[in-house]
């Protein structure tokens, strides 16, 4: 295999395999920015537009990204300042600030980040001095002797934006957005949010100086176009070492695109969601499963990729569970059929237990009251059962209101599926109220 | 055994001497190193494993990253009350010592991977690099941001960084309100019982043979299999019970091939265990001790038989009329406790309105004229309403034995609830011969 041929080396096996892990994982697992965005085509040149004529002509902007989570936003911004920053005279003019709503949770933590990167002169080493006030009239002072024709413009680019709506009287955003609105420096604001009623959560005063421009990215994807994006993620670029191999993997890719089951399992995952991060999910999970003795991927790989990924957690879960444990979720069923989804405590869920073994038992011999409470307490902590008013109240453990987290027909597939379960068991649990 | 573990770029003796250590493990092990590559390659940006208690899911993570030589940080989200601690030992893991001084005195996420990245950038990632958070479950109830924000620590630091996550809990619990980044969810499914006979088997007894060994954990599993599945619980008892079973072997009274009677001997012990070793109600030492001293089992009162509470005969006789007061009905006080009540007919009365008994929705609450008048009604001599009956009321409240409903008011007319088990009360009640059961409309 290692021959070299003509001009293309052909790489060993493990090396070639290798090689695709690595191109792959980064595109799956540490999303890797595309050449161009798929799809979104009039989206990407609205917001190039935008974010151009702040760098080149120095116009204060504001923007809004809105879209369901794995939907693009952030790629598509990237990729937008990508291709921005290739011009020279942008790339050395435009200043950059990038928040996040999940780190910077309050205006002062997020006036810090600023400064720290705007490099602003009373940063010295790495320490901020200063209180938040002398901060606030540091930075917005900087800013207001800035105008539209000497300084740099700067973009601000707040990932998270819903939750800076959240800071208190939300000081930082109207700063921002008050900026972008009277003629200082040339600032872009970027807002990136997942929450379709953002501009109700914004005050009035922040939303009136808000441009009111939204990009949505609501995705627009038919089956065809999705099966599309499968085969392009997992398609091996012209640039990869080992032509022949690249060949054969892309060929195998196509067919594997063409078949029934594959194609059966694809409508699944896009019936259930549209994202990426989920085909990304999807796609590794089958990738994982690539290696030197199986160096293309089967349809079977999809298969049990997709069984690993849509698998219910609670029936994982009430799998594990021991005997005594699984007669109490039937007892608690049947009370719930009983006094129709009443909550129940400890005491009625061993009573209607004890009915059972007095009655109709005769593989589970009985079982010691703490016995009992001990599994029961287990199935609390699982969380398969939640207290009614948040545990605290002081009532006897035995006499705490309970509500089953589950569903009759989990409870029913659970016992189908258990390992050995007693037929009076089974018998029980069929058998309406009790 | 070995086709489980293979990954390129790890050494092949140190994969074996892994598998070794990993018995019944081999396919969480093989997904899980499936999934992290190569040490150069990226993994997903968060992993969350969960499973029943017991399940190995610590174990085989923390098995893989050691023994591989992985860079790693492995936390127990127990210890770290506030998020600063987690910061702190993560740092320290990651980078060394003069990296969690730089922290600021209550760090915030924000600080955490600003510094993360400061380190970062001098020394960028070889290898995919490894947090692993222990009982992940806690996480939910510290700050908001915490979880979204490890979820997609990848993305934040842009570092080749994977965040895993155990729990027992399923991760639908989870899920923050406006979403986040979902993780990659693996799941340990539950040892079957021949694999927890195979793993008992493992720590056998250098003094007798194996079968030996595996034929007393067939007789355990035999027990407890119903009750417990927690592999850590059956080892324990496991370890503890052995002795025992022994003991005919060395007395000479059986040999090893003579099953049922070695099953005979040890099989209404391990019953008792059950009742007394496994609800903690008498400790491992004591019960080891028991056994050396060949003592019978139940000579030994566990910790409930220690709730007996010694009280005064006022505070007796007030216990039980709240007790009374909890748990009847108030209409039919007057047939209970007046000794010439008028004609209540006994059809009338008996016929229950209440399907359910009061014994199975838990105590009532009540006021306290109504808790006075049972109470001077129970107790035979005149009992003058002193100060030392009203706190001994309240001094029964600090002890738990009643609970006070409903703090509106504290003098006029507070309303009580009695706290303690029937069993208590019948104990009670017995030390001043006073007959509870005839006194319980759920008894008549």
């Amino acid at each position: 295999m290692s021959k070299r041929k003509s001009k293309d080396a052909s790489l060993p096996v493990g090396e070639c395999v290798s090689q695709v892990q690595r191109i792959m994982r980064e595109r799956f697992c540490h999303q890797k920015l595309p050449d161009k965005p798929y799809g979104l085509d009039s989206q990407y040149k609205h917001l190039l537009e935008l974010l151009r004529r702040t760098a080149v002509h120095g116009e204060s902007n504001s923007v809004l990204i809105v879209g369901p989570r794995g939907a693009g936003k952030t790629m598509l911004l990237r990729c937008a300042l990508r291709e921005l920053l290739e011009l020279q005279e942008v790339k050395k003019n435009v200043l950059q600030v990038h928040l996040s709503g999940l780190l910077q949770t309050d205006d002062r933590i997020a006036l810090k980040e600023i400064t720290r990167q705007l490099h602003l002169e009373n940063v010295v080493g790495d320490k901020v001095f200063g209180s938040f006030a002398e901060n606030l009239v540091f930075l917005l002072e900087a800013l207001k002797k800035g105008d539209k024709s000497s300084s740099r413009p700067v973009f601000f680019i707040l990932d998270e934006f819903d939750l800076f709506a959240h800071h208190k009287n939300q000081t930082l955003l109207y700063n921002l957005l008050d900026v972008s609105q009277s003629a200082q420096a040339p600032v872009a604001v970027v807002g990136l949010t997942c929450r379709l009623d953002m501009l109700e959560l914004l005050e009035k005063r922040v939303k009136s100086r808000f441009s009111h421009r939204q990009i949505h990215l609501l995705s627009s994807m038919t089956f065809p176009q999705y099966q599309e994006t499968f085969r392009s993620e997992l398609t091996l670029p012209d640039t990869f070492p080992d032509s022949k191999f690249s060949q054969e993997w892309n060929l195998s890719i196509k067919k594997l695109c063409e078949d029934k089951s594959v194609e059966e399992i694809l409508q699944k995952s896009f019936n259930c969601s549209k994202d990426f991060r989920s085909l990304h999910l999807l796609l590794l999970l089958a990738l994982s499963r690539v290696s030197v003795s199986n160096p293309t991927v089967r349809a079977a790989d999809i298969l049990e990729a997709n069984r690993m990924s849509a698998a219910d957690s609670k029936a994982n879960i009430l799998h594990g569970l021991s005997i005594l444990e699984l007669c109490l979720i039937i007892a608690m069923k049947h009370l719930n059929d009983i006094y129709e989804g009443e909550p129940f405590n400890f005491q009625m869920v061993h009573n209607e237990f004890k009915k059972f073994i007095q009655r109709k038992s005769h593989s589970i011999h009985n079982f010691e009251k703490p016995v009992v409470i001990k599994a029961f307490e287990h199935l609390l902590q699982l969380e398969l059962i939640r207290p009614v008013d948040g545990g605290v109240c002081k009532v006897q453990r035995e006499y705490q209101l309970m509500r089953l987290m589950l569903d009759h027909t989990q409870v029913m597939e659970a016992l189908q599926r258990y390992p050995q379960c007693p037929t009076d068991v089974r018998q029980w649990a069929v058998s309406s109220f009790g | 055994m070995l086709a489980g573990l293979q990954c390129p770029g790890y050494p092949e003796a140190k994969l074996s001497s892994v598998s070794e250590r990993l018995p019944c493990r081999e396919g969480q092990a093989g997904t899980l190193l499936a999934l992290m590559g190569e040490p150069e390659q990226y993994c997903f940006p968060s992993i969350f494993i969960y499973g029943h208690r017991a399940t190995g899911k610590s174990h085989v993570i923390l098995t893989l990253l050691k023994e591989l030589e992985v860079p790693h940080a492995a936390v127990s989200c127990v210890e770290c009350v506030s998020a600063g601690l987690l910061f702190e030992q993560v740092l320290l893991a990651m980078f060394g010592s003069e990296s969690a001084t730089l922290l600021p005195r209550s760090p915030s996420l924000s600080d955490f991977v600003r510094i993360y990245r400061q380190f970062c950038a001098q020394e960028p990632a070889q290898q995919t690099r490894y947090i692993v958070l222990e009982r992940a479950e806690l996480l939910r109830d510290m700050e908001a941001n915490l979880l979204p924000g490890l979820l997609r620590l990848q993305e934040l630091v842009d570092d080749n960084v994977t965040v895993i996550l155990l729990s027992e809990i399923v991760w639908d619990k989870f899920r923050p309100n406006t979403g986040c980044f979902e993780p990659l969810l693996l799941h340990f499914p539950d040892y079957t019982k021949a694999e927890l006979l195979q793993i008992l088997s493992l720590d056998s007894n250098p003094s007798y043979s194996p079968e030996l060994y595996s034929s007393y954990i067939n007789i355990l599993l035999g027990v407890f299999y119903s009750v417990c599945r927690d592999l850590r619980e059956l080892r324990h008892l496991a370890a503890l019970n052995f002795p025992k079973f022994c003991e005919p072997l060395e007395k000479g009274e059986a040999k090893e091939s003579d099953t049922h009677k070695l099953w005979r001997n040890i099989e209404p012990h391990l019953k008792r265990a059950m009742q007394t070793v496994y609800l903690r109600e008498v400790s491992s030492v004591q019960w080891e001790q028991q056994q050396m001293e060949e003592k019978e089992a139940t000579a030994l009162r566990g910790l409930s038989a220690h709730a007996h509470v010694e009280l005064p005969y006022y505070s007796k006789f007030l216990l039980i009329a709240a007790y009374l007061a909890s748990y009847n009905p108030a209409r039919t006080d007057r047939r209970f406790f007046l000794k010439h009540h008028g004609k209540i007919k006994k059809t009338n009365f008996l016929k229950k309105h209440e399907k359910t008994s009061n014994h199975l929705l838990g105590p009532k609450p009540f006021p306290l004229d109504r808790l006075l008048a049972i109470f001077y009604s129970v107790v035979d001599s005149r009992v003058a309403p002193t100060a030392s009956v009203f706190s001994q009321i309240s001094s029964l409240v600090t002890l738990q034995l009643l609970t006070q409903v409903g703090h509106d008011d504290q003098l006029d007319s507070p309303k009580y609830k009695c706290a303690v088990s029937l069993d208590f009360i019948s104990a009670i009640s017995r030390t001043v011969s006073f007959d509870i059961v005839r006194y319980l409309y759920d008894f008549l």
